[in-house]
């Protein structure tokens, strides 16, 4: 589903990514964990283009996103994607959250974006806020809808930047339900999270980074169980004993 | 004082009221068009393309460093001649509808930098969101920074339509008819000038005053809620 090879990205002449290669198939949920700064928002944002790339190669479901000939747009449209700060349009009200890209980008009628909305709308439990601002929400409510929005466009593959990183600890644990509830029913998800419980739990493989490149990239047994890499047993480490 | 005659003010009013029309007319075509070259102007100067930039910093930078009496006069008498050079023949367009172009292409400028500080007042992330749900450059845009950047800025654009209000007045300098024009022609002719630049002064004040009162209303009524 999406395929990364030797994807390397500089800002200048300072590297933020080298050399990364791998892969999500379908139906297959991988964490991308690393310590700030280690690259993974910077690359799960090359998966759909937000940021661009100079060398290598990143196909989503067999168009090359870094070809300057791909329907961008299209492309992403099929890719769902979740902000680390949710990023819901703050003008509009939570149904036109989620309706607008469906109707723009879709070409569905009102009627059925609306429809659609509310049923995915309810399925993460807030059914009673559409008529609400995103400025009325909690931020766990807020990040909700956000998958909501995503899940509205029948997306392909999901793809997660930080989705709880901004959230107070109690909302985190709404917004991972969803999240998992999400990877049970067979949804291809690529999740920048240090959520390790949500990668216990639903991780099919973990990749490790650190400064910009894929250090370890292992399934989720063979990482909880012995990394390899002295880098990834001292982030699990740092993260896993409190 | 006591030689007050307010019988110059009714008997005249038909006249003042005319030049009002006209000072609010040219400042409504004027800020409707100017926001609108102003955004243009905006998104121009913040794209990623050199020429575009260049263009829109040029015509900021022209309009802003001009006097606006300047400006009037020069397009006042500029414009005839291109429009004869466009269509060979005469063009005498007039004061009064000249005024209604420099207005609005010399506010576009000011209208444009109001613009350009509201689209940067949108967080970076609402654009990566608006890509990532398959909007174009132009969809992103129209649906998400610009009503955005729109509603941030509406005080100072209307603040700014405020001082347009008042800067018609300049069009005396091409013997258009505005508000200010009918009173100063009055006063020309019946040697009235306490009682028709006070009328002036006090009806400037009151629509002004509305008007900023009416922004403060409208900031608390249309703000987005964080």
């Amino acid at each position: 589903m999406i395929e990364i090879r030797n994807v390397s990205k500089w800002y200048g002449s300072f590297q933020v990514l080298t050399d990364c290669t791998t892969n999500v198939k379908k139906s297959e949920v991988v964490v991308v964990c690393g310590p700030s700064g280690s690259g993974k928002s910077t690359l799960i944002k090359c998966v759909n283009a937000l940021e661009p790339f100079q060398k290598g190669s990143i196909v989503v479901n067999g168009v090359a996103v870094e070809n300057p000939k791909t329907n961008l747009p299209k492309l992403r449209a099929q890719v769902g994607m979740v902000f680390q700060n949710f990023e819901l349009f703050p003008h509009m009200t939570i149904t036109e959250n989620l309706t607008i890209a469906q109707i723009k980008v879709l070409g569905r009628s009102r009627e059925q974006a609306v429809d659609k909305g509310l049923k995915l709308l309810d399925r993460v439990g807030l059914k009673a806020q559409a008529a609400k601002y995103p400025g009325q929400l909690s931020g766990g409510q807020q990040q909700r809808v956000a998958i909501a929005r995503a899940l509205a466009m029948d997306p392909i593959c999901m793809l997660f930047d930080e989705p709880t990183s901004a959230l107070d600890p109690e909302m985190i644990n709404e917004v991972l339900d969803v999240m998992v509830q999400l990877a049970q029913e067979g949804m291809t998800m690529m999740c920048v999270t240090h959520e390790m419980g949500f990668a216990r739990k639903v991780a099919h493989r973990v990749i490790f980074m650190d400064r910009g490149a894929i250090v370890e990239d292992a399934p989720k047994e063979e990482f909880f169980g012995q990394p390899r890499s002295e880098r990834a047993q001292n982030f699990l480490a740092k993260i896993l004993h409190h | 004082m006591s030689d007050f005659d307010f019988s110059v003010i009714i008997e005249n009013w038909g006249f003042l009221a005319q030049g009002l029309r006209y000072t609010v007319q040219v400042t409504l075509t004027a800020m409707l068009g100017g926001i609108l070259i102003g955004t243009v102007l905006a998104l121009m100067r913040l794209s990623s393309i050199p020429p575009l930039q260049w263009f829109a910093a040029g015509y900021v930078n022209i309009f802003r460093s001009v006097p606006l009496v300047q400006v009037i006069l020069a397009f006042y008498l500029i414009l005839p001649m291109v429009l004869q050079m466009i269509t060979g023949q005469q063009m005498p367009i007039g004061a009064a509808n000249s005024a209604y172009f420099t207005f609005t292409v010399f506010e576009a400028a000011y209208y444009s930098e109001i613009m350009r500080s509201g689209i940067q007042s949108v967080p970076r992330g609402q654009v990566a969101a608006g890509y990532a749900m398959g909007f174009t450059y132009g969809q992103t845009m129209r649906l998400v920074v610009l009503p955005q950047a729109f509603r941030n800025m509406l005080p100072v654009l209307l603040t700014q339509t405020i001082i347009l209000f008042q800067d018609v007045s300049l069009v005396y300098a091409i013997g258009a008819t505005d508000f200010f024009g009918a009173a100063d022609k009055i006063t020309q002719r019946d040697l009235r000038p306490v009682e028709m630049y006070t009328t002036v002064a006090v009806v400037y004040f009151v629509i002004c005053f509305a008007l900023s009162r009416l922004v403060k209303l409208l900031q608390s009524r249309i703000a987005i809620i964080r």
